[in-house]
């Protein structure tokens, strides 16, 4: 049964219900597992990293596959899945895997055409010099950046989030291709507060951020939104009912009480944030999702609002360059960003990262008393000796 | 080994292919080169340098794969991918994005799978004047044959705009962007001729994902792809028809390592995990304290660290303090781990996990969207987890009754849990408490007592309290 080639396929709009199949669910999986992984499915004994990029995994049978990890973007387009289609024809059998992070892996069975797939995948890359499937995002590396779809295709972004990506990971790319870190390091990217990539738990997030409340647009609001859902939103109570000189109903808001976080706007079109001056990137670190010798944790705002200077984000590389270098140069073997950060105290990681430390990053929402320091244990940095002075102390 | 649970035809391309190869390879490497799309976009172009794959490179190469196609080889916009750089463009100059706000559209029946886009500027940008997406539910762990992607590439090029996401952020495919007619009939095409369903949006299941498990990793303590497929498939409904507060995902990690992140992404977290002992090869230990075998699996190898040590790198590390050397031979006091993995992690051919496996259950990850975001709670420590895996479609209903009995609109499970209080939770899971819920008991004594925890429950008569006090 082809693909139809008729305007609207096996769809009759006259009669929307026949032959209609539904709740079919995905594809299942075993089929496009390779010989090698459904012979060796459950039996794998161990994996070692060969390069950066390149993993073998020993089955106790003794089989062995070879993966190669390429960095992609996750937009792609059907050109793009044609080129990895014939890749994985030519040496992998037809078959290829995606996995979380945005990543595309090949898999072979032998050291044979695992040198082949690795020089033709090293050869190929686009017209404009970037390369295709550059190999890397393995062990204690920097892996893909996943993210968002910013100006691509979403209505709410505060930045973009295929350039910024793109941006990062052109000035760190050689750490994507080594493994000279502590440990891993997981970079990930929102372009708002929605987070629908759910950021909050990496080495390093990037999240858009407005910073204008709403502005009102009075004369379709009433028209287009349900007023009591747009008041409910807000987690700050900061919206109010009102009625406009000629009698029409709206809303205000107490600006003063808006964190920005765009809810109203989830529920009612007629309340836009997105504005030039207003919107920038907010860097949060130290984070963690592996249970690996200290539990999983949040990331923690280390800088509080960058402009978007598209399309190369100066400020934002810069920034997540400090953050990374310093923990290459100062963390021991096994830590993660976050486990860092605890150990040498962050009042040590802003002075190594050289950040700036502002009234930002001290929590004024809710349970914020949970993160003030309530113990003399403090290291001396610039920072307090300022405090000192401004007291009186010194 | 595992089966569908409706038998699947095997997708050739050849018997399903859309264009000619003389239409795939309808344009040279010169002609790319030469290539200009019929917008200025110089800051979009700008994202072509650099040695990250370019985004801005790949989206013209489509560009110019469709111009040279025949007007009737298209059933949407010809320009639909130059349109969309030149959006890009105008959204950089302006510092604003240019979509417009939601918009409802779908397939008959569905209330999630499709989500509604227009673009803010039509006159400009005349071919993403509608630009809706498909969610199109992966299969799990995201292993493909080229079969199918080339099948779905004809699709998605014939019917939109050619540009995917692989993959979105929940694990879909996503197809970004076509105009309202063809959201049915693509939506025939998958099902009749791929066999293939959508996904998840809306107030509903999102679609399941889990991470790369026993296919290809040594630790998974449970099948995450049958897990992940027989929930998909055995909550079609749920998927697919919004009838909950707000979304619900589960996502499922083999190990305590959580490649798919499910603590912080999942209302429902599965994580593969045992209750046996770690399984060690003492030989093995010794060819990494000789220095034989490179530690954590390789992952150190571009510094060097310095020789394998494992007081420092293992055993004075381990969390729980629960490891020593003893005669040459490295022991653990299995009883005191908290199974981390990070010794596993590090000694890969030394240490695996035990082989009595099964899952922890954690609940109620969120966004901070609105009271703050949330990790998801460890509530069950451990549950064996084999098919047809009754017991847990026994406690996920358990959760879902309550939540959609008690949940108020777009109140996520986390959310319900905090404003009901975690011993509501355990109560309404029919659970006891156990000390491994908290990470430490609470520091204030404001119990909520009940009347039935107080013998002579709560009924008191003033004047027989007087009785023994004047007032
Ligand atoms: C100490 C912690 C961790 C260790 C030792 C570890 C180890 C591994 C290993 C060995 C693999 C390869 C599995 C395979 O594909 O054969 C892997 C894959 C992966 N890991 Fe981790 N990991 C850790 C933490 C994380 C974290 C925190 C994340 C994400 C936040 C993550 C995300 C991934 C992803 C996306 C993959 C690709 C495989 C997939 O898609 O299933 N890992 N990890
Ligand atoms: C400004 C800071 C933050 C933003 C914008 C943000 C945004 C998001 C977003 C959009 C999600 C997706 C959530 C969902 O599925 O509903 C998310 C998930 C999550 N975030 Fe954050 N987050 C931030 C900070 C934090 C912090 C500080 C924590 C922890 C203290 C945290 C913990 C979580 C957790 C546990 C999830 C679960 C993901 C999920 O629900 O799937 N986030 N975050
Ligand atoms: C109030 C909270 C949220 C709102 C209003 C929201 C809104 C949206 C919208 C409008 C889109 C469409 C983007 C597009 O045009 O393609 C989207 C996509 C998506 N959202 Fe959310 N979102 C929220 C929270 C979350 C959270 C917490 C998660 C996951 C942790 C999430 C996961 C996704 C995913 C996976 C997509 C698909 C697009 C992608 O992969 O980027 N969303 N969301
Ligand atoms: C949450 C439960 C607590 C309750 C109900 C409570 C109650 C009290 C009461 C009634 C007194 C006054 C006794 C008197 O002089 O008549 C007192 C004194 C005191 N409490 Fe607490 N307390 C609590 C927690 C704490 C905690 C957590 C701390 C310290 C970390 C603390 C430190 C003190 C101190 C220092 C005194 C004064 C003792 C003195 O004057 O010598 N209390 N508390
Ligand atoms: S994070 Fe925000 S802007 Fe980005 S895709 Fe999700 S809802 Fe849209
Ligand atoms: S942006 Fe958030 S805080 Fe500000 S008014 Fe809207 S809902 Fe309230
Ligand atoms: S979560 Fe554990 S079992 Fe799954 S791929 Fe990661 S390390 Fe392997
Ligand atoms: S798994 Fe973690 S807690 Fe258990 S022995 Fe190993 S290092 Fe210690």
């Amino acid at each position: 049964m082809a693909l139809s080639q008729e305007r609207l396929g096996r769809y009759n709009p006259k009669k929307p219900m026949e032959n209609r199949i539904t709740d079919l669910g995905p594809r299942h999986f075993w089929q496009y597992f390779p010989p090698v992984i459904q012979k060796n499915y459950g039996k794998w004994k161990y994996h070692e990293i060969l390069e950066p990029g390149v993993l073998v995994h020993v089955s106790e049978t003794g089989d062995k596959v070879f993966t190669v990890r390429c960095g992609g973007c996750r937009f792609m387009t059907a050109e793009n899945i044609r080129e990895i289609c014939e890749i994985a024809d030519k040496y992998c059998d037809g078959y290829v895997r995606f996995t979380t992070r945005n990543n595309i892996e090949f898999m072979v069975d032998s050291p044979e055409k695992l040198e082949a797939l690795k020089k033709d995948l090293q050869s190929r890359k686009h017209v404009s010099g970037s390369y295709k499937f550059p190999i890397g995002g393995t062990g204690a590396g920097l892996t893909n950046i996943v993210h968002t779809q910013g100006y691509i295709h979403c209505h709410t972004p505060a930045t973009d989030a295929s350039s910024m990506v793109k941006a990062i990971l052109d000035e760190l790319f050689d750490y994507f291709q080594s493994m000279t870190l502590p440990a891993q390091v997981r970079i990930s990217m929102a372009c708002c507060l929605n987070m629908c990539g759910a950021v909050h738990c990496s080495d390093i997030a990037l999240l858009g951020y407005h910073r204008k409340p709403p502005v009102i647009d009075h004369e379709i609001l009433s028209d287009v939104c349900e007023i009591p859902l747009v008041i409910a939103a807000c987690p700050t109570a900061a919206i109010s009912p009102t009625k406009l000189p000629d009698g029409k109903k709206s809303v205000k808001i107490k600006q003063e009480r808006c964190m920005f976080c765009g809810n109203c706007y989830t529920m009612c079109m007629a309340l836009p944030l997105a504005d030039k001056e207003g919107d920038g990137v907010t860097i949060l670190a130290g984070g963690k999702i592996s249970n690996r010798i200290t539990p999983p944790k949040f990331s923690k705002v280390v800088v509080p609002w960058l402009p978007n200077n598209f399309p190369r984000y100066p400020e934002v590389v810069r920034d997540v360059k400090k953050i990374l270098e310093a923990y290459a140069k100062d963390a021991r073997k096994y830590e993660r960003i976050g486990d860092w950060a605890e150990r040498i105290g962050w009042e040590k990681f802003f002075e190594k990262c050289d950040l700036p430390f502002t009234e930002h990053l001290i929590d004024d929402y809710r349970l914020q008393y949970d993160t003030y320091r309530t113990s003399t244990l403090f290291k001396y940095t610039e920072p307090a000796w300022e405090v000192s002075k401004a007291a009186g102390g010194l | 080994m595992f089966e569908p649970k409706e038998p699947q035809k095997k997708l050739k391309y050849d018997e399903l292919r859309i264009y000619t190869d003389e239409e795939l390879n309808n344009y040279t490497e010169e002609e790319l080169k030469e290539f200009k799309i019929k917008y200025d976009i110089p800051d979009v172009e700008e994202l072509e340098k650099g040695p990250w794959p370019s985004f801005v490179a790949d989206a013209k190469r489509e560009a110019l794969h469709r111009r040279k196609l025949p007007d009737d080889r298209l059933l949407i916009g010809k320009y639909v991918v130059e349109d969309t750089l030149g959006q890009l463009q105008l959204s950089f100059e302006h510092g604003e994005g240019h979509w417009k706000h939601g918009g409802i559209v779908g397939v008959f029946g569905y209330g999630g799978g499709v989500i509604g886009r227009y673009s803010d500027c039509p006159e400009k940008f005349p071919d993403i004047a509608h630009f809706h997406t498909l969610r199109v539910n992966q299969p799990a762990s995201k292993f493909y044959d080229t079969d199918y992607l080339r099948t779905l590439c004809d699709l998605w090029e014939f019917r939109g705009s050619g540009m995917f996401n692989m993959h979105g952020s929940t694990g879909d495919i996503i197809f970004l962007g076509t105009i309202t007619e063809q959201l049915e009939p693509i939506f025939f095409e998958l099902t009749h001729v791929l066999q293939q369903d959508l996904g998840g949006s809306g107030s509903n299941l999102r679609t399941p994902s889990c991470c790369v498990g026993k296919a290809r990793c040594e630790w998974s303590c449970i099948d995450t792809q049958d897990l992940c497929y027989e929930l998909t498939t055995y909550y079609q409904d749920e998927l697919h028809r919004p009838a909950f507060p707000y979304k619900f995902k589960f996502k499922f990690d083999g190990c305590p390592n959580g490649c798919v992140a499910s603590i912080a992404r999942a209302d429902m977290s599965f994580i593969g995990t045992w209750r046996d002992d770690i399984i060690i090869d003492q030989e093995a230990v010794q060819a990494y304290i000789n220095g034989e075998i490179e530690p954590n699996g390789g992952a150190h190898k571009g510094r060097d660290w310095g020789k394998f040590d494992i007081y420092k790198e293992v055993i004075n590390l381990c969390p729980t303090r629960c490891m020593w050397m003893e005669d040459g031979k490295l022991m653990i006091d299995n009883k005191e781990c908290n199974r981390c993995m990070h010794c596993i992690n590090v000694m890969p051919r030394a240490l695996w996990p035990g082989k009595d496996t099964g899952v922890s259950i954690l609940f109620g990850a969120k966004a901070p969207i609105l009271e703050g975001a949330q990790m998801s709670v460890l509530t069950v420590p451990f549950m064996k987890c084999e098919p047809p895996y009754d017991n847990i479609k026994e406690l996920i209903e358990k959760v879902w009754d309550w939540w959609m009995e008690e949940g108020k609109n777009r109140e996520r499970l986390g959310e319900l849990i905090q404003r009901f209080g975690l011993p509501k939770f355990l109560e309404v899971l029919e659970l006891p408490a156990f000390p491994q819920v908290v990470k430490e008991p609470r520091s204030n004594p404001y119990i909520f007592w009940k009347e039935e925890d107080v013998p002579g429950g709560w009924q008191r008569d003033i004047n027989d309290f007087r009785s023994r006090h004047k007032r």
